[in-house]
């Protein structure tokens, strides 16, 4: 069962509405549609995002992506077609059934904060738990769990006007885990930021979602952004998805010509993580092996050291195959005695720059591990190299092909609202 | 010319008998509530010692200001009492809070109305520009032929002349909350009187002051007009030195009516800058 479940979802703003709407479907293009004085919106979206995962609406101002978001909590009503929430239909809702979803199912957090200037910040973070009625004494103790996640604990009893925009943003998604929601609706959260802190905040963000698994719909006009945060992400168009896919499927086989040119500036080894160029490591040993199977291991990989794990597949060090050999002539020495227990290792989601970094640090293979610091892969670097060699030929493939149309507005790190 | 003329006067004079035949029984009803109200308010504000209603309306502006107002205010209501206008004073402030009470608890709910409803607000923005530039004496004639003349009439001609702001400035202040922040209350799934009471009066609620503000300084101005339909107070000191072309009269009536002016204006401004909103924007 999906989290959030958009089908054939059109909003056309203006007269007759549902005229426009089967124009669109008849197939008639947006623009002759357009000229008959509507505003088509969204048009045809389609998509699923399965619970816990990070779905990002990109798209430049204007292509529909923060009216798509309203319509999946209601505050917009499609002009057609159908939201699911969980296993319910949130179309088809009263006003009364709408503030039920909202209020227990879905929370929000807003650009420009919309914070309540007249709260404090424990009663704004608290404020979703009071539209549900729970008790004062418990919201406010929930409020301050919240607000703790975000790292503005002993902020509570301000006003929001004395904290900075990022400190700000932070009740805001203090204000929407404190409701506890499953599903959580980003709207240009962090465009309103400076770099820095926006920065700061998708970390946070990520940290964040890797403890609580929440569903994250999140909108943004900033490419570099959808690509650090997205599972999977949606490239939105003049109201049309593009493409629906990962950072590196919209990279590496954009579905069009406009997803192409507006992917081809994107510095791939920022977006591409480790998990994309790792190796099934070739040679892995258990920690209670002696150094005898650790060289077998090493001669059937051809690799020059052997990664030696624990229980459940956790990372313990490497060994080198000098290491191992000195220790099976003096026999009697343990595999844990010669071990090297502070190899060099990524996380599976660490981007490619970061990985350079590392593989220049150390001559051994690079280790990667998952968020339990279990071993998934490992990264030598004649791969690191290849790879790289491979991304430079698509980026030049990409820069050859003729472009048929240049996206509308260029993509940056700056805020364009 | 003359056969053109529309008989419009004529036309509204025989509604108001009509409206009076048809309601007299209500306008009997309100006509007694606000001259009970009124003798009640007013009473208890000469029943007390000028020197003690001194000190209890200083205190009152301290509160709502600060001490050197306290003091300012001290010094001017004694000046009052110093020009024997007292009684006269009290009696003009009775019907003020009267009418202006009445004024703003209908001309907030207009004004939340207007607020919700483009409809509604287009309807009543005329009849508000008419109840507001119309002459005020003019109201007074009709009121007089509802209620007679006495305290009555001129509290009904003060509650339309000084209710538009009250009514206009609700609305503002509603409409100009952040529309971001009272999503926010939709998007969290709170209900629309929720919405209302927790987000949009609160934070409108500097504007809403300055709209009571004007109301109690509008019907400050028409109580005096009052004294024309024999309402009590300052006005029937104001009407009586005209009458009598008595300047000294006139003089110590009219800075009575001033001192009362700025004091209840200081006040109820005072009491809109003092709400958290309003504190927090200072913070800012």
């Amino acid at each position: 069962m999906s989290a959030i479940r958009a089908k054939e979802l059109y909003k056309v703003f203006g007269r007759r509405p549902d005229d426009a709407v089967r124009r669109l479907k008849e197939g008639e293009p947006r623009e002759d549609v357009a000229s008959s004085g509507v505003t088509p919106a969204v048009i045809d979206a389609n998509f699923e995002v399965p619970p816990g995962e990070t779905f990002v609406v990109m798209g430049l101002s204007g292509s529909g992506k923060s009216t798509l978001i309203r319509m999946l909590n209601g505050l917009l009503e499609p002009t057609a077609g159908e939201v699911h929430c969980g296993d319910e239909n949130v179309t088809t809702l009263d006003a009364a059934g709408l503030r039920r979803i909202r209020s227990q199912h879905m929370s929000m957090v807003f650009q420009h904060f919309a914070l309540f200037p007249h709260r404090t910040v424990r009663e704004n973070a608290a404020y979703a738990l009071q539209v549900r009625g729970v008790d004062r004494q418990t919201r406010l103790a929930k409020a301050d769990e919240a607000l703790e996640m975000v790292g503005l604990e002993g902020w509570g009893s301000r006003l929001p006007a004395q904290l900075s925009g990022g400190m700000k943003q932070r009740v805001g998604l203090a204000r929407a885990l404190a409701s506890e929601t499953e599903v959580l609706l980003m709207d240009e959260a962090f465009s309103a930021l400076d770099p820095l802190i926006r920065r700061e905040m998708q970390d946070q963000l990520v940290e964040l979602q890797h403890r609580l698994g929440k569903t994250i719909v999140f909108i943004t006009h900033d490419l570099n952004e959808a690509m650090r945060l997205g599972d999977r992400i949606a490239m939105m168009r003049a109201g049309r998805i593009e493409q629906i896919g990962t950072a590196e499927e919209i990279l590496n086989q954009p579905a069009n010509e406009y997803v192409a040119q507006f992917v081809q500036d994107v510095d791939r080894t920022r977006v591409l993580t480790a998990s994309a160029v790792m190796d099934t490591p070739r040679a892995v040993v258990s920690d209670t092996s002696s150094p005898q199977a650790a060289l077998d291991a090493m001669r059937e990989g051809h690799v020059n050291a052997a990664f030696v794990v624990g229980n459940d597949q956790q990372l313990v060090g490497v060994v080198g195959d000098e290491a191992a050999a000195a220790a099976l002539q003096r026999s009697g020495d343990s595999l844990r005695e010669v071990l090297d227990t502070k190899p060099t290792t990524v996380k599976s989601d660490t981007v490619l720059v970061d990985v350079f970094d590392a593989s220049a640090r150390s001559a051994m293979p690079v280790a990667v591990v998952d968020s339990r610091d279990r071993l998934v892969g490992a990264i030598a670097r004649a791969t690191l190299l290849t790879a790289m060699a491979k991304l430079r030929a698509a980026e030049e493939a990409v820069d050859n092909s003729e472009p048929g149309t240049q996206p509308d507005a260029e993509v940056s790190e700056v805020d364009h609202g | 010319m003359d056969e053109w003329r529309i008989p419009l006067g004529d036309w509204v004079e025989s509604f108001i008998d009509w409206l009076i035949t048809v309601l007299g029984p209500l306008f009997d009803v309100i006509g007694t509530v606000l001259k009970e109200t009124f003798e009640g308010l007013q009473s208890t504000l000469n029943f007390a010692p000028a020197w003690l209603m001194i000190i209890i309306l200083a205190v009152l502006g301290g509160l709502a200001r600060n001490w050197i107002f306290a003091i300012g205010a001290a010094i001017g209501l004694f000046l009052i009492a110093l020009m024997d206008q007292w009684e006269q004073a009290m009696l003009t402030l009775a019907l003020v809070l009267v009418a202006g009470a009445v004024a703003t608890i209908i001309a907030i709910p207009l004004g939340i109305l207007a607020s919700r409803s483009r409809a509604f607000s287009n309807a009543i923005r005329p009849v508000l520009d008419f109840m507001q530039t119309m002459p005020p004496l003019v109201y007074l004639i009709p009121a007089v032929v509802i209620f007679t003349v006495g305290v009555v009439p001129g509290i009904v001609a003060t509650i339309i002349f000084a209710m538009p702001p009250g009514v206009r400035l609700t609305e503002l202040g509603i409409r100009q909350v952040d529309a971001e922040v009272v999503e926010a209350g939709h998007a969290f799934g709170s209900p629309p009187n929720a919405i209302l009471r927790q987000i949009q009066l609160p934070l409108a609620l500097p504007t809403i002051m300055a709209g009571i503000n004007q109301v109690i300084m509008l019907g400050l101005s028409m109580v005096v007009l009052a004294g024309f339909v024999g309402g009590p107070g300052l006005g029937q000191q104001v009407l009586s030195a005209i009458s009598r072309i008595d300047v000294a009269l006139g003089v110590e009536a009219g800075l009575s009516v001033v001192i009362l002016a700025i004091f209840l204006d200081r006040v109820t401004a005072g009491l809109g800058t003092r709400s958290t909103v309003a504190r927090q924007k200072e913070a800012a």
